[in-house]
């Protein structure tokens, strides 16, 4: 089956909300589009970034998954409390593979669980005692962190307490940094705005600690990471190519990051934006307060990489605009070979993307420099301002689909047949078991890098192996086949 | 008999405590078998029966063992004046905390301890002024209290309150068997104060179950932590609470509650000369514009 053009698109849309009550359809029909609309204009075409409606079975996170999960949970040397009763903290542990170096116990502890445990009485009496005595104990037990965030889980926005205070308190009793975190997940419509509030408290509390502080010696060349979680080792891809063409990367937010890298963000040239949604608030704060402009890139394949690491080097001096050609020249070969590779296996294909932050965007290129094409994507909790920069990468056919439902993506899918989804494990095994090979794009399936040239190549390899594996010529039973074929 | 469980709600520092505990001082004087269950964080439900300052809390005590789970009954029941039952839900201090999750905690303990004993002729809930949150419209909630007085005065807000607290009972009324069972009017002595509690109570559908007129008496006692009755089993006013205990006693009056709307509210205190016609003309000007416009 060949793309749909818009219009056998726009009908698509409309049989599939059919069976929805009217007040259902009338909610969903919005964040459903064709694109087709003029970049700058994707309010007229989509709507987002508003509350799902009940039973749709959205896969959504809350603001408590935007901040500790996905901005705070990286930074490594800090202790990451959640604060309430226990299931928020033990579910979202360890659970998003964002690599770091270290020692786990000692100056890492990313993939502990902290909780203030929350019991009846803590309700009742409220848990800022309990807070404190908390942090004491981890100032004992973990003398070599260098600083606790406090990530509010519900109750305690329920029960008002007054988190901010013991943070102040303890921080000057211990002298490190603590930081509350009022992320309580009941705030706003997705995880989104945890990464607004996670920011704003990096802002608060973290940022301005250097500002007097001119001990930290400086260069021309000087850049920050902001947006790359290292899913799978992605940041450390990207940062070779960057110090490649003779740039310094002072600060990686927040993956395999330090508190310290954060303290020192302020004195960079220029800030690189990977995942806009999660991290344009402190971008935008920086170039405000320090001057420091900052730009999106993107690192995902040959094509947008070439793209990107000229536009960053267009900041800096001949020097570093000669590093990014250098760079560019040193892995085309390279490069070049992966697509001769995989580009015939994978040439045609049709892929259907359900992601969060940038993906939804960011990795169409890489698609389309192994010849395959996109013909449906959507953000889980993007704004408009997402989908605008989504309308530049897609095709004119493509199916938009903001906070999609279980039971949309599953008739979409089935209308379509891509001939690849990529989306989350939540997603995985109900498409697999539909017999259409399936990627995690979260987490990369357990694979990754996929930023950057070294990550590529394995994106290449995985897209391959699992579109091209040999289990999907074994769908049918032996019996069935041999009924098939005996009835031909 | 079965035990019938009550619960007492009215505006703060109306005298819900105090009226509870001598009108259930009353009912042991002739033998009913009474337990008190304070939902108040201040923990004052029990301190005339006990001659206690406080007592210890469910909320306290389980804070103190670890958890809920870790607490005894008999850690906190205790027995005072007529072999009466006490007990505290508890709560923490004022700005902290979450005192109506406490009363859920609390009550939910009471009865999976087996407290309401089958052998109870009555339980009285002594409830937190307003019903504020979830945790003290509990005592109303999946069928524990079937009755409810609201104390009340011939003051304007504590009329407010009653009225409202009848809504929160209608809204329960209609998923259980919660009934407002009538208003006790604790005297403040204000102007034609009998007459329109006995207004507002026919507009809310029940009626005033009894008048308690304003004594010194009650005072004298407290100062004791005792219940008047016990103090002074002969004064005026022990009378007067051992007529209320008897009139809830022989109460069949229980109804779902029509609680009124503001205006018509307050055309009841106009008409009672308590509040003035509201003149229109002069919501929202200052001093100053009055000035002007008087000069014009």
């Amino acid at each position: 089956m060949s793309a749909m053009t818009p219009k056998e698109t726009e009908t698509l849309i409309q049989e599939v909300l059919e069976i929805y009550p009217e007040e259902a359809r009338k909610d969903r029909v919005e964040h459903l589009a064709v694109n087709g609309c003029s970049p700058g204009q994707a309010e007229k075409c989509i709507i987002s970034n508003k509350k799902s409606l009940p039973g749709v079975m959205t896969i959504r996170g809350c603001a408590y998954a935007g901040s500790k999960g996905v901005v705070w949970g990286p930074v490594k040397d800090i202790i990451h409390v959640s604060h309430g009763p226990v299931g928020c903290g033990q579910y979202s542990r360890a659970g998003r593979r964002n690599y770091y170096t270290g020692t786990v116990g000692v100056n890492t502890f990313g993939t502990m669980n902290f909780t203030s445990d929350f019991q009846e009485k803590d309700i009742v009496f409220g848990g800022d005692k309990k807070l404190g005595k908390l942090i004491d104990e981890i100032e004992s037990l973990f003398p070599l962190s260098k600083g606790i965030t406090i990530q509010s889980e519900c109750p305690v926005g329920l029960i008002g307490d007054d988190i901010s205070a013991v943070a102040k308190e303890k921080s000057k009793e211990l002298n490190k940094t603590v930081v509350p975190v009022r992320c309580e997940g009941f705030r706003g419509v997705s995880q989104s705005l945890g990464h607004h509030i996670a920011n704003d408290s990096i802002r608060d509390w973290v940022l301005g600690a250097r500002d007097d502080d001119n001990s930290f010696e400086v260069t021309p060349y000087d850049v920050a990471i902001l947006g790359d979680y290292n899913i799978g080792g992605d940041a450390w891809a990207s940062r070779t190519l960057l110090e490649e063409m003779g740039l310094r990367v002072v600060a990686q937010w927040s993956g395999d990051g330090t508190l310290s890298e954060i303290e020192l963000t302020p004195k960079v040239k220029l800030n690189l934006l990977h995942c806009y949604r999660s991290m344009n608030y402190i971008s935008r704060h920086m170039e405000e307060k320090y001057g420091i402009p900052w730009i999106e890139y993107n690192f995902f394949g040959p094509t947008k990489i070439e793209e990107s690491l000229r536009r960053i080097a267009a900041f800096f001096d001949d020097k570093i605009k000669q590093g990014a050609e250098r760079v560019i020249e040193k892995y085309r070969p390279e490069c070049t070979a992966v697509i001769e590779k995989y580009r015939p296996r994978l040439e045609g294909k049709k892929v259907m993307l359900y992601v969060g932050g940038l993906r939804p965007r960011h990795t169409i290129g890489a698609y389309e420099d192994l010849g395959m094409k996109i013909v449906g994507t959507g953000y889980e909790f993007g704004h408009d301002d997402d989908y605008d920069r989504t309308l530049k990468e897609a095709g004119d056919a493509t199916l938009l689909y903001d906070d999609l439902t279980g039971y949309e993506f599953e008739e979409f899918v089935k209308r379509i047949r891509p001939d690849l989804i990529g989306a989350g494990v939540k997603e995985k095994y109900l498409f697999q078991k539909m017999g259409i090979p399936f990627r995690q794009m979260h987490s990369w399936d357990y694979s990754g890098p996929y930023h950057g040239y070294d990550g590529f190549a394995i994106f290449a390899r995985d897209m391959d192996m699992t579109l091209n594996n040999p289990c999907w010529s074994q769908l049918t039973a032996p019996w069935k086949r041999e009924q098939q074929q005996g009835g031909e | 008999m079965a035990t019938r469980q009550c619960a007492i709600y009215g505006k703060g520092g109306i005298g819900k405590s105090t009226t509870t505990q001598n009108l259930v001082a009353a009912m042991a004087e002739i033998g009913k078998k009474v337990m008190i269950v304070g939902c108040d964080p201040k923990s004052d439900s029990t301190r005339l029966m006990l001659h206690a300052k406080v007592q210890n809390t469910i909320m306290e005590m389980a804070a103190e063992a670890g958890s809920i789970e870790d607490l005894e009954l008999e850690d906190v029941l205790k027995v005072g004046y007529g072999n009466v039952k006490c007990v505290e839900s508890g709560g923490p201090e004022p700005g902290v905390g979450c005192a109506g999750r406490g009363v859920i905690t609390a009550i939910n303990f009471l009865e999976e301890e087996g407290a309401y004993d089958e052998d109870l002729d009555f339980v009285f809930y002594d409830v937190l002024g307003d019903v504020v949150c979830g945790g003290f419209a509990m005592p109303i909630r999946e069928n524990k209290a079937q009755e409810i007085y609201i104390v009340v005065s011939g003051e304007m807000m504590a009329m407010y309150a009653a009225n409202n607290i009848s809504k929160g009972i209608l809204k329960y009324a209609k998923s259980g068997s919660v009934r407002l069972a009538g208003l006790i009017c604790n005297s403040r002595n204000t102007d034609k104060e009998l007459e329109l509690v006995e207004a507002l109570a026919e507009k809310l559908g029940t009626r005033m179950i009894h008048f308690i007129p304003r004594d010194n008496a009650v005072q004298r006692a407290e100062i004791r932590r005792m219940t008047c009755i016990e103090y002074d089993p002969k004064a005026k006013q022990s009378d007067e609470y051992r007529q209320l205990a008897q009139k809830i006693i022989d109460n069949k009056n229980q109804v779902i509650p029509t609680p009124i709307t503001m205006d018509e509210l307050e055309g009841l205190l106009m008409e009672f000369g308590i509040l003035e016609e509201e003149d229109e003309s002069i919501v929202g000007r200052t001093a100053e514009e009055e000035v002007a416009a008087g000069g014009a």
